[in-house]
């Protein structure tokens, strides 16, 4: 695997939309080839290498690529996006999109992340060393079509929204998460392994939400359903099971109605 | 105004009956001449196509129901903006793009008019903005007159002088075109939480039925002498079983005889019919009835029809069909917004998914497809996509792709996941015809034109009519190698001229042109009573005044193109 090393040089005045810092755009690339790729500044067409230095070349293909970020990128929005195969590693904090529609590879984030983090991710991996912003892994604004796959790992907090609308995919906080959790969603797993605020699982469909720590207030359509004795991510404990959201519409399986599940450490 | 001639082009023109005969075309201060002088500036159109432009008779391009549909779904955005180009505006949008996308779209393909389908009255003025804003089109607009108050309570006592004048008032307050019919009486009754689902479901409190509605709007519509005719979505759209009452609507035209000085021949347009010639009776047997429907069309010459195919597209439905979006949210999950207009009519928005993996999807799109390939008379079936409904109308290239290269039909068929089920609810598989270049301009030129009762000003290339000529690269004396190629030459002209002017070259936008808006003024016969009634209704039960109704002034109208209706006789 080749590397790519992209160091901020000349911080941008307005926000960078760098939707180019991904290995299938760099893939086949020398560095004064990625230097070109273009980006915008506020609503300004520019290049990359405006704003990075550029060292190593890219691989054959997007599998080939690892891309490192270094500098001060927390003004640069959609790294990541759309990436469907190699590695990208940022050193840093960034902003919103990060992995935005990817679809698979390796991204991790060393430090915070902006909103909408994996928007529609479909495949790959995500991790986030620090914390991640709002909506992480839901789908864009008016979709309905959110995360259908992949993994996100959060080893910090999270923001509100996070998996709205969510398909697929499974989504790890170590830490706590803000209001709205899984709503909407029709699919998919989150696991909170510190405490949730409220509104858990509004509007869900089908899916499954883990809590480890407290919940602060209970969606009332929520209906406790016993208690079940499970290993999640490594730990066995006995959780509360509850189903909902009541006032939902519900897909039968088998003639059995499928609920959403949401569970909570006791 | 300059001079311009295209030479060498292989014409296509049914309104002279030019049948790609290589032939110069001429033209002079907007219109087409039959000679110009020798500084005339000098097109080649050497080994391609010359058409006159092309005319929409029915898509959702502007107002309320249009700009709700961009509004609640900004997905819809997502990745299909373009930035400033050149003549270009920004635009946006794949199924329902920006006011600025939809003009140039529409002239990149070679359109010169479009006609927004459904106006709803009350919000004529935001109509006519969007309208205002779309480039290089000339656009008109359908008012809805289907479960109109007014139109009920003159209708249930068969007054049809009164109907008459009150449509003919609202067509000028409205700056409206045409008389258009939705869902006649359902919509009101969506009110009550009911439909009309057959021509004689009674409209609830105001005790008429579709029947009644449709023949009292025929007869109205004569009656005034318009332009065109009754443009009508019957009841109970997009149901399994649906041909049946499409049949019944049309038999209440049987007999009823065009009078107007337009040379237009039909009293009742029958509109994307793809989504009325379903058999059935549930999304199991789901089947076509084309068939059935393109066999009472062919008979009965009073009927126009226009196809409304379904492209496998992700889109935004929209509809003054106020129930039927209820009962598609319900069938898809996704998003509805629904609004009431007070005393006139409702709409819904929903979006839609038409996946080739699902075979109700499949089957739609082969009746859409059967329809244009079984009406005998290419000048009374016209090429829709009902823009946005069933397809946005950027597919128009990939459905004339279908229609004109059987091949192309074979390679979609064996695509789908359900081929065999396809086969089995539809005949598309057994049909061997192949839509040529001059019955191509037929459905999209000629036929339109006059149906609409423009057929003296566009849809054709003669000496005296508007100079809109469409030249895309399609050279007809050669087999079509791959039949992409047509949907490619008719995605982006050659060159388009529109009213004289050049405005596309090699596909791209050169001039924003001088878009009109067309609309129809009928002098009537003056009537107090109806006049009374208007303002009655406005004191009594509308949010707002007259004096704040009509569309008028520049603001809404700036470059008006009336046509005069005299009906004081």
């Amino acid at each position: 695997m080749e590397t790519v090393t992209i160091t901020m040089k000349n911080a941008p005045a307005l926000y960078l939309e760098a939707d180019t810092i991904s290995p299938d755009a760099f893939a086949g690339k020398s560095a004064t080839q990625i230097a070109e790729l273009p980006v915008f500044e506020g609503n300004s067409p520019s290049t990359l290498g405006k704003y990075f230095e550029i060292s190593g070349s890219a691989g054959a293909t997007a599998a080939d690529t690892k891309i490192v970020v270094r500098g001060d990128v927390k003004k640069v929005k959609y790294i990541g996006f759309k990436m469907t195969a190699g590695e990208v590693v940022i050193e840093g904090s960034t902003d919103q999109y990060v992995g935005a529609w990817m679809k698979g590879g390796k991204l991790t984030a060393k430090g915070d992340v902006g909103a909408f983090a994996a928007t529609a991710m479909k495949g790959g991996e995500l991790i986030i060393e620090g914390n991640a912003g709002n909506y992480l892994g839901a789908a864009y604004r008016g979709d309905w079509r959110g995360m259908s796959g992949g993994k996100i790992l959060v080893k910090g907090n999270a923001g509100s929204d996070i998996g709205m609308y969510m398909l697929g995919g499974e989504i790890v906080v170590n830490g706590n998460t803000d209001v709205h959790v899984m709503t909407h969603a029709e699919g998919g797993k989150t696991i909170i392994k510190g405490n949730a605020a409220s509104k858990i699982g509004g509007q869900m469909v089908e899916g499954t939400i883990f809590v480890f720590g407290s919940i602060d207030v209970m969606m009332p359509g929520f209906k406790p359903d016993g208690e079940v004795e499970l290993e999640v991510d490594g730990t066995k404990a006995k959780f509360a099971r509850f189903i909902g959201d009541m006032g939902e519409r519900h897909k039968k399986k088998k003639g059995i109605i499928v609920y959403g599940n949401l569970y909570k450490k006791i | 105004m300059s001079e311009l001639i295209i030479k060498n082009g292989y014409v296509f023109d049914p309104v002279q009956g030019i049948k790609g005969d290589k032939k110069d075309i001429c033209i002079k201060d907007g219109k087409i001449v039959d000679k110009v002088g020798s500084s005339a500036k000098v097109i080649d159109a050497k080994d391609k196509t010359v058409m006159a432009g092309a005319v929409e008779i029915h898509a959702h391009v502007a107002g309320p129901k249009v700009n709700l549909g961009r509004i609640y779904r900004p997905e819809d955005k997502l990745f299909s903006c373009t930035p400033t180009k050149g003549m270009e505006r920004m635009g946006g949008g794949a199924s329902i793009p920006t006011t600025f996308k939809t003009g140039y779209e529409y002239a990149k393909m070679g359109f010169a008019v479009a006609m927004e389908a459904a106006m709803p009255p009350l919000f004529s003025r935001h109509v006519h903005e969007e309208i205002r804003d779309t480039p290089i089109i000339d656009e008109g607009a359908f008012p809805v007159f289907g479960n109109n108050w007014f139109v009920l309570e003159y209708l249930k006592n068969q007054e049809i002088e009164n109907t008459a004048a009150y449509c003919a008032w609202l067509l000028k307050v409205t700056k409206g075109y045409a008389i258009k019919v939705v869902n006649p009486g359902g919509t009101e009754a969506w009110g009550w939480g009911l439909n009309c689902l057959t021509v004689n479901d009674p409209v609830p409190y105001f005790d008429i039925t579709p029947a009644e509605i449709v023949k009292g709007l025929i007869e109205a519509n004569e009656y005034l002498g318009l332009p065109h005719s009754m443009h009508i979505h019957p009841n109970n759209l997009g149901n399994p079983g649906c041909y049946e009452t499409t049949l019944d609507t049309m038999k209440i035209a049987q007999g009823i005889k065009p009078k107007n000085k337009f040379g237009r021949e039909q009293v009742l347009h029958l509109t994307h019919t793809q989504f009325h010639s379903y058999g059935g009776t549930n999304w199991g047997d789901f089947e076509s009835k084309a068939k059935e429907i393109t066999d009472f069309v062919n008979k009965n010459k009073n009927i126009t029809i226009d196809t409304g195919n379904v492209t496998l597209d992700e889109t935004t439905t929209m509809t003054a069909d106020g129930p039927f979006e209820h009962h598609l949210t319900g069938l898809n999950h996704l998003k509805w917004a629904n609004c009431d207009v007070e005393l006139e009519t409702a709409a819904g928005v929903v979006p839609y998914i038409y996946s080739p993996s699902i075979s109700v999807c499949a089957i739609q799109w082969a009746i859409g497809l059967e329809i244009a390939l079984m009406m005998k008379d290419p000048m009374r079936c016209y090429i829709t996509t009902d823009h946005p409904n069933a397809g946005p109308f950027t597919r128009y290239p990939r459905v004339y792709k279908w229609l004109m290269s059987e091949k192309a039909r074979k390679a979609q068929i064996d695509s789908f996941k359900h081929k065999d089920k396809v086969l089995s609810q539809t005949v598309i598989g057994t049909l061997d015809r192949e839509i040529s270049l001059y019955e191509l301009a037929q459905m999209t030129r000629a036929g339109p034109a006059k149906s609409l009762g423009l057929a003296a000003m566009c849809g054709g290339l003669k000496p005296g009519m508007d100079a809109d000529v469409a030249i895309y690269n399609i050279n007809p004396d050669k087999p079509v190698a791959n039949p992409d190629d047509i949907e490619k030459a008719f995605s982006r002209c050659a060159a388009f001229i529109k009213s004289g002017v050049q405005v596309v070259s090699n596909g791209e936008i050169v001039n924003n042109g001088n878009k009109r808006t067309l609309w129809v003024n009928v002098k009537a016969k003056e009537n107090p009573q109806v006049m009374r009634d208007i303002n009655e209704k406005f004191v009594k039960y509308y949010s707002m005044t007259q004096a704040n109704y009509e569309a008028l002034g520049h603001h809404f109208v700036p470059n008006p193109y009336a046509i005069e209706v005299d009906a004081t006789n």
